[in-house]
């Protein structure tokens, strides 16, 4: 691949259309809801004139929409890493399983220790997407060819649908249990208040910075493990930076979001077509993609849903899945 | 020669007379459980007021529990039970892949998502949510393979696309849970795990109508189903009508399944388990569509019964099947990565 | 074993929208062992699958006793016609009497309860292949040599006039390969089977066939008895390859001898013998 410039030739027009619909985006998120507020009344609440009701639906959506940006930036980056960390363009997150696993431990956690605070969920929610992901990926891992993308996706598929069954399992005899669940599954990005913004954030914040940071090494490993050694890089240790981060950032917005599925596949697949595979491009763009997608899903989900609102994670997963399946289509066999 | 007429006879007469065992002795079993759901429950009914009641006399007590109530379960179970366990069975040994089989490629996803939006929007009648579960399931399949079809044909993108589909499907039935109306919820929950809770008896016979047809059906077929499994040019050349016979089995799988699945949900992973485990018990070689959906019956009977009896809250038959089945699925990836299947 | 007239007519064929065959008109002469020859990709394959009814012609025909194949039930066609595809798949767990049984499907009834005959036909193909021994064991168990053995004995099972074989020998060791080749002469000596192989090794193909068939890039270039046909030109034109034509000493038929760069003290024979 020649290119001469320091970054691909659609960048510039890339970044533009990205940042006009991120604008778009959260102005569409603070507009819209059960109430559709005009940009007047918008403008006012900002400025804590106008009606007080209107003041707080403004700021309540505008936490909803900064929540909504980084749980969707965190979601695109983590899929990044993950896709890189295991050659595989179907590496998302929630095709791994992972969601699941936060939700198992989260519910293990409400039904045996009796947690009920959104911090104390964080660290179950992060152990069970650490735990998961290190089961998948050695199962996936197992006989020849390593983490090919079918054995992967399988090795989640089927234990995300254990895990479920689990899930459900333990909250049948407990319906408090049940309640609470769904209280924290259901919540999604309608649950966002400020605190469990405050708690996602360290995480995204440490997230971008070590993919940021990898991404030049990680541009090496995509070339093979052999090529990337004889390069300098240490694979091993990369592989496990890079997964951990993956997971983490994953977790983290699981466990103050519920689980929300393909975003990871669909913002990173879309960059990669417009931009080619440049990390230190793919990373921060597929960050800004991954909170576009999310937050004009959530708007779709609260306008599609009136008067309630329909949950991000349907929204993604009905575009998402096309998108895999697309995927699926064009894959050469052997490389499945 | 004649000494190898003799060492081929043994072989055969010893395969042949395992499979009679195996199934004589999963039918007992089956039937065992059988008698043991008309038994059971709040009140032990003795054998004897069970028979009456079968025979159609009226004991006080027993005969609305068992005509209404427990009768109307077992059949659904032991019938359901059967189509899932032969459908998995013609669709794993065609497919040559033991992950294959209509839940896990996205087929009885389709039917769901069919039904519940005709419970939902269209509040149509029990009947016609039938007709259209089948219906989507074969649309789905057809769906599912002209995507996966390609140049040369690979089960991993079938099995790619199917999740793919599955999770479309999934977040439907999740749109149309949310906006169905309050009446409409119960019936529309039955899609989404299975159980053999509140079957009545009007709706048996449509399942047991189409196990009597399609059953033999794949019993016929099952000579050339074994042909199949030699791929699809020795079967050929062997003077297997390959398409016409894939059809045939592939039609004939899914509307069981999603007959099935109308009556009593999906039940997860007894499709599933049900052909591997006949063929644990039976061995290959052997046409195992009967042993196969009795499999799935004596599953299905006794997830039920320890749903109901065992644990101090009661499951649904899809909880239990869907924890059995979990592990197993693992462990069958695990065995097949090692030996390179993929 | 019956004759049989079995030939293609102008037969254009191959996968999708790729064509292989350009056009091939052959007659398969009855009751001998034919060879089919030529380069990777110039259609030996293509053409075995062609005459099997595993293809379908895009243009042209291929006709057996004067009807089109496709005018054939898919069971009386199985009954005359055989063929040993190249990479077969065995199903987990089957044993080799079962195997070899289930070339018996195209003359058995719907429930396939075995006959005296279909006893017969499995116990001889299983001696000719000299696996009876075996009758009891899983495929899966043997080795690659005694596996190609009782897929061979499959299809000797099903009894045809006329047997198609892609590829017998590949993967095996020299001394299976001379073995089947043995064999299968054996089976068109004693019971007058009209062979059909498509072997990779020139010299093989030249000692055990009774015809040669040489394709190149999809077209017939040459056809006749080994001693007609294999001559250095054609192996040029065929493959590209400079050689000399040599006597096989133990066979009397041609040897190819190759002519490579290291090796071009030959070529000075090469001239001088011309």
């Amino acid at each position: 691949m020649e290119r001469n410039r320091f970054y691909p030739k659609s960048f510039i027009p890339v970044l533009v259309i990205f940042l006009v619909l991120f604008v778009l985006g959260v102005v569409a998120s603070v507009v819209f809801g059960a109430r559709s507020l005009s940009l007047q009344e918008v403008v006012d609440g900002l400025r804590n004139q106008g009606g007080a009701y209107e003041s707080s639906v403004v700021h309540k959506r505008i936490i909803r929409t900064v929540f909504g940006l980084c749980c969707g930036a965190a979601l695109g980056i983590a899929g990044v890493l993950m896709q890189s960390v295991t050659r595989n363009p179907l590496a998302d997150p929630s095709i791994l399983g992972v969601n699941n696993g936060a939700a198992f431990f989260v519910v293990c956690g409400m039904a045996f220790f009796h947690i009920n605070t959104a911090s104390q969920y964080i660290w179950f929610a992060l152990s069970g997407a650490l735990f998961t992901a290190v089961f998948v990926f050695g199962i996936g891992s197992l006989g020849r060819g390593g983490a090919a993308p079918l054995k992967l996706v399988l090795a989640g598929a089927a234990t995300s649908a254990a895990l479920s069954s689990l899930v459900t399992a333990v909250m049948i005899p407990r319906t408090y249990v049940m309640d609470q669940f769904r209280f924290w599954q259901v919540g999604s990005i309608g649950a966002g208040t400020r605190d469990s913004l405050l708690l996602l954030l360290p995480f995204l914040l440490v997230g971008v910075l070590v993919a940021v940071i990898t991404a030049p090494a990680l541009n090496a490993l995509a070339l093979g493990d052999e090529m990337a050694t004889g390069l300098g890089v240490k694979t091993g240790a990369l592989r496990l930076v890079a997964a951990f981060t993956g997971v983490i950032l994953c977790g983290a917005t699981t466990a103050v979001a519920g689980p929300i599925g393909f975003v990871g596949l669909l913002a990173t697949h879309l960059i990669r077509m417009l931009l080619g595979p440049d990390l230190r491009y793919l990373i921060p763009m597929s960050g800004l993609s991954g909170a576009v997608i999310l937050i004009v899903s959530d708007v779709a989900g609260r306008l599609a849903g009136r008067p309630g609102e329909l949950e991000v994670g349907v929204l993604t997963a009905f575009l998402g899945a096309p998108v895999l399946i697309i995927l699926a289509m064009k894959a050469k066999v052997r490389s499945l | 020669m004649k000494t190898t007429i003799e060492l081929i006879k043994q072989g055969r007469n010893r395969r042949r007379g395992r499979w009679i065992a195996v199934t004589t002795a999963l039918a007992v079993l089956t039937a065992a459980l059988c008698c043991a759901m008309l038994l059971l429950g709040n009140t032990i009914y003795p054998v004897r007021d069970v028979a009456a009641v079968l025979l159609g006399e009226d004991v006080k007590g027993a005969t609305f529990a068992i005509r209404t109530i427990r009768l109307p379960r077992m059949l659904a179970g032991l019938f359901a039970g059967f189509a899932f366990g032969i459908a998995g069975y013609v669709f794993q040994t065609m497919l040559r892949n033991p992950l294959a089989n209509p839940n896990v490629i996205g087929v009885t996803a389709g039917s769901s998502a069919a039904a519940v939006f005709c419970i939902v929007v269209l509040q149509s009648s029990k009947a016609l949510t039938s007709v259209a579960a089948v219906a989507a399931g074969l649309l789905t399949v057809l769906i599912i393979y002209g995507l996966a079809r390609g140049k040369t044909f690979s089960i991993g993108r079938l099995i790619l696309v199917g999740i793919g589909i599955q999770a479309m499907c999934n977040s439907i039935i999740t749109y149309l849970m949310m906006i169905a109306k309050e009446h409409s919820l119960p019936a529309a929950v039955r899609w989404l795990t299975g159980s053999l809770n509140g079957v009545k008896m009007e709706e048996l016979p449509v399942l047991m109508l189409a196990c009597l047809i399609l059953v033999p059906l794949i019993c016929v077929l099952g000579r050339s189903l074994l042909m199949l499994e030699l791929g699809e040019q020795t079967a050929t050349t062997l003077g297997v009508r390959t398409d016409r016979t894939r059809v045939l089995l592939i039609v004939s799988a899914v509307v069981l399944s999603a007959i099935a699945t109308a009556i009593t949900g999906p039940i997860a992973s007894v499709a599933f388990l049900a052909g591997p485990i006949a063929v644990r018990l039976v061995g290959t070689g052997t046409a195992n569509g009967i042993p196969a959906g009795l499999v799935g019956a004596a599953l299905v009977l006794a997830a039920d019964l320890a749903g109901q009896f065992a644990f101090p809250v009661k499951f649904p038959v899809g909880i239990i099947t869907g924890i059995i089945g979990a592990p197993y699925l693992l462990y069958l990836l695990v065995r097949m990565n090692r030996k390179g299947a993929f | 074993m019956r004759s049989h007239t079995f030939e293609a007519r102008q037969v254009v064929a191959g996968y999708g929208d790729k064509m292989i065959l350009n056009g091939i008109s052959l007659e398969i002469p009855s009751n001998q062992i034919s060879v089919i020859i030529g380069a990777n990709g110039c259609g030996k394959s293509t053409l075995l699958k062609t005459l099997a009814r595993i293809i379908k012609p895009a243009s042209g025909e291929v006709r057996l006793d004067g009807q089109p194949l496709q005018a054939y039930p898919s069971k009386r066609l199985a009954r005359v016609v055989g063929l040993l595809p190249q990479s077969p798949i065995v199903p987990e767990g089957i044993t080799v009497a079962d195997l070899v049984g289930r070339g018996r499907f195209p003359h058995q009834s719907l429930f396939g309860t075995w006959s005296k005959r279909d006893y017969e036909a499995v116990a001889e193909a299983m001696e000719i292949m000299d696996i009876a021994p075996l009758a009891n064991r899983h495929v899966d168990e043997l080795s690659g040599g005694q596996r190609q053995r009782v897929w061979i004995a499959m299809a000797l099972a099903q009894q045809t006039d006329i047997l198609l074989l892609d590829e017998p020998t590949t993967f095996l060791d020299i001394t299976y390969q001379i073995e089947i080749l043995d064999l299968l002469t054996d089976l068109n000596r004693k019971y007058g089977t009209t062979i059909v192989m498509v072997l990779h090794d020139i010299n093989l193909s030249a000692r055990y066939a009774d015809y040669i068939f040489a394709l190149r890039e999809g077209r017939l270039v040459a056809e006749g008895k080994p001693s007609e046909v294999i001559t250095s030109q054609l192996i040029k034109d065929v493959f590209g390859l400079d050689c000399m034509v040599v006597q096989d000493p133990v066979s009397n038929s041609p040897s190819v001898v190759p002519i490579g760069r290291h090796h071009a003290g030959g070529r000075v024979l090469l001239e001088a013998s011309r």
